[in-house]
């Protein structure tokens, strides 16, 4: 009996915080209003200026602090910010939670930081932070994962999705050959916006008459968990036997998926592509698993990021179609359609040119 | 949940009839309602896909159980002494971390690699059990607690970084697709802890002292048990499991990074009391444990193969969960009713 009200104690305790965690939020917006009118006055007179200022506060809000893949990316905006002799910052949630980064927005806002550069977790969820970060004269540009445009000044794109879900598709078609064949989409989860997206772009490309003997049998979805993607991966091969190739538009998806074939019968006459890391599939395009795969630069995103960054919080751009700003060794960018700056083409890696890349 | 009375074994008595010493076998052994329940699980899902019952599948299944299996193995240790370790998760993924490390970065051979996994994570076990034991806070509270620590000391060490399949020796990553007359290795390690701990628990006056614990701290004391000492042990030896399952886990996905078996703490304890082992001490066996990770996990595998939608896959998943238990525990309950009718019908 003692230990079970022990354990009630604890679970008690436990809400305690969880409540105690809410009214700190709170706290948090309510001393953010009382900032506001000071930070707006900053913001009106920084714009105009032409020179990218030195000091500037720019802080890199990824999707997820511990993922690989944005340790790169805001490895490239600290070379950025450190380039513009800004001041950089990293923080992050450990989870991929909507609501996750929502109060990391607020944090910011309060310590009245110069732009924000997020990859947001969720199109609609953070974007009432970011408007009144916005609103107290913060820049925020989103890379990687866009929000509503409402929520932002700039939008980093690492690739037209477009170009990304058709060349996935013409990749694997390429590896199987013109006889064709059943193929299967390995996601992340079944709401992720990107991936989603892409698996709209591929679906149509496989309308394309070259693509009459190829047949999209299932989407699966492995959460980007890497035991869930490994059982998803061995239920494709059981549920469908005669499967020709695999296309994962997830890294660690990707990974997961050549991990199984690597084991199976399956390996080299299931193809498999998708979105990866050199790094991370090296072994498995060395021994044949994976003939090619694709993905751009995520080092480049964070500094074209960090650079557009710097640009919008010096007033050298707004934000607006046509604009132009110089990023580093990226050379001159343009602002195109909806506040998008394009990346560029994606990187297609094989056993040729994958030595050649180190991230 | 109790049905399963492990700690206190009826003698057989001289008077009853070969019926009845049948039903008491199983009400004893609740471990066979739990294989009925695997059966009819399995049988329902070959009828619908009969693909389901292919060679490479039930292997697959195999590899699926070995980690949660292991861990739920070194749960149950802790659970019979009316304690819980909800740490296990964070130990696996920070042992992973390291075995990856010992790999990529200091070349260590693969048994000592073993050897840190497994003493890396019984360290952890002993900072837990230390304040368990000694604290006298719940271990609920305690391993909650180490739960985050030990996930944030993994975030702090690896500061995003990512160990690749191409980190490690070829001899240590191919332990996971290797094979021995057809039978995958991996599982082979969670089948030899689940017999050593079984064997332990079951017959080592040790192990017996750990189901006294559970049953009744307060006589355990007084029948001059160290009560202290053994459940320093069972965390030490939980989270020493841990580790060995984080090894593993490196072998198995041969990518890693911080997040490794984020959640894993839950699928345990669900195997454990899918399984039969009380939650409130006392009793049940590494046996039902392991059977209560295979029941999960060939559900999971079954919804994957019945193409079940993936919005609606969580939701399937609990509902089976519950289904298995209230079948397991109406099947329980209807045998040890009759036992009961039975014994007070040979007692007049």
């Amino acid at each position: 009996m003692a230990i079970r009200n022990k354990a009630f104690a604890a679970l008690a305790l436990t809400s305690l915080l969880g409540v105690a965690a809410c009214g700190s939020t709170k706290e948090d917006t309510q001393k953010e209003a009382a900032a506001t009118p000071a930070a707006t006055e900053e913001g009106g007179a920084a714009a105009g200026g032409g020179e990218i200022k030195e000091g500037l506060k720019i802080a890199f809000l990824p999707k997820q602090i511990n993922n690989p893949y944005f340790t790169i990316s805001d490895k490239g905006g600290e070379d950025a910010v450190n380039a513009v002799k800004g001041e950089y910052k990293r923080v992050g949630p450990s989870d991929t939670a909507a609501s996750s980064q929502v109060s990391y927005i607020n944090t910011l806002t309060t310590q009245k930081q110069d732009a924000i550069v997020i990859s947001a977790n969720d199109a609609n969820a953070v974007v009432p932070a970011l408007q009144k970060a916005k609103a107290a004269g913060i820049k925020v540009v989103t890379y990687d994962s866009d929000t509503a445009p409402e929520g932002r000044d700039l939008f980093i794109n690492q690739a037209a999705a477009e170009d990304l879900g058709r060349s996935q598709v013409q990749l694997l078609a390429k590896q199987i050959g013109p006889e064709g064949g059943e193929i299967a989409i390995l996601s992340a989860t079944p709401n992720a916006t990107n991936q989603n997206t892409w698996i709209e772009f591929m679906e149509d490309e496989l309308k394309k008459p070259e693509y009459s003997k190829f047949k999209l049998v299932k989407i699966a979805y492995g959460n980007d968990d890497d035991q869930k993607s490994f059982e998803e991966t061995q239920g494709l091969l059981q549920a469908y036997p005669d499967l020709k190739g695999i296309i994962s538009p997830t890294t660690v998806g990707i990974a997961a998926a050549a991990r199984y074939l690597q084991g199976s019968d399956a390996k080299g006459k299931v193809k498999l592509t998708g979105l990866g890391t050199p790094n991370q599939l090296r072994d498995f395009v060395k021994d044949g698993t994976i003939e090619g795969f694709e993905l751009w630069d995520p080092g480049k995103l964070g500094y074209l990021a960090g650079y557009a960054a710097a640009a919008l919080a010096s007033g050298t751009i707004t934000g607006a179609e046509g604009e132009k700003f110089t990023a580093g060794d990226l050379g001159e960018r343009e602002v195109g359609k909806n506040g998008e700056v394009l990346l560029g083409p994606p990187t297609v890696f094989d056993a040729n040119n994958i030595d050649d890349f180190d991230f | 949940m109790s049905a399963s009375t492990q700690a206190a074994p009826t003698p057989a008595s001289p008077h009853t009839t070969e019926k009845t010493s049948w039903i008491d076998a199983v009400v004893r052994a609740r471990e066979v309602s739990l294989i009925g329940v695997l059966a009819v699980l399995v049988i329902a899902v070959s009828i619908a896909e009969p693909r389901f019952l292919n060679a490479q599948n039930l292997r697959d299944i195999l590899l699926n159980v070995t980690i949660v299996g292991l861990l739920a193995v070194g749960q149950t240790i802790v659970v019979i002494t009316r304690n819980i370790d909800l740490s296990v998760g964070s130990i696996l993924g920070i042992s992973a971390f390291a075995t990856g490390i010992m790999f990529a970065d200091h070349n260590v051979p693969i048994p000592l690699v073993f050897l840190g996994g497994i003493l890396f994570g019984a360290f952890f076990g002993l900072i837990n059990g230390v304040m368990v034991a000694w604290a006298r806070v719940p271990s609920l509270v305690i391993t909650l607690g180490t739960l985050y620590v030990i996930r944030g000391l993994d975030f702090a060490w690896a500061e995003g970084r990512q160990i690749n399949a191409a980190d490690m020796p070829d001899g240590f990553l191919s332990l996971a697709t290797t094979e021995v007359l057809g039978f995958p290795v991996l599982p082979i390690f969670t089948i030899a802890a689940m017999v050593l701990v079984g064997v332990a628990l079951g017959r080592s006056r040790m192990g017996r002292e750990l189901y006294a614990i559970g049953s009744n701290p307060d006589a355990a004391v007084l029948a001059g048990i160290r009560v202290s000492r053994r459940v320093l042990g069972a965390f030490v030896a939980s989270g020493a499991i841990a580790g060995l399952a984080g090894v593993l886990y490196a072998s198995r996905y041969g990518t890693l990074d911080a997040v490794a078996g984020t959640g894993i703490e839950l699928a345990a304890v669900s195997a454990v009391v899918v399984g039969g082992v009380a939650i409130f001490g006392g009793s049940g066996t590494v046996w039902g444990a392991a059977l209560g990770a295979l029941l999960l996990t060939t559900i999971r595998s079954a919804l994957v193969i019945l193409q079940i939608d993936p919005f609606w896959d969580q939701a399937i998943q609990g509902a089976l969960l519950l289904a298995a238990i209230g079948l397991d525990a109406y099947l329980a309950m209807r045998l040890a009713r009759e036992l009961r009718k039975r014994r007070s019908a040979n007692r007049v």
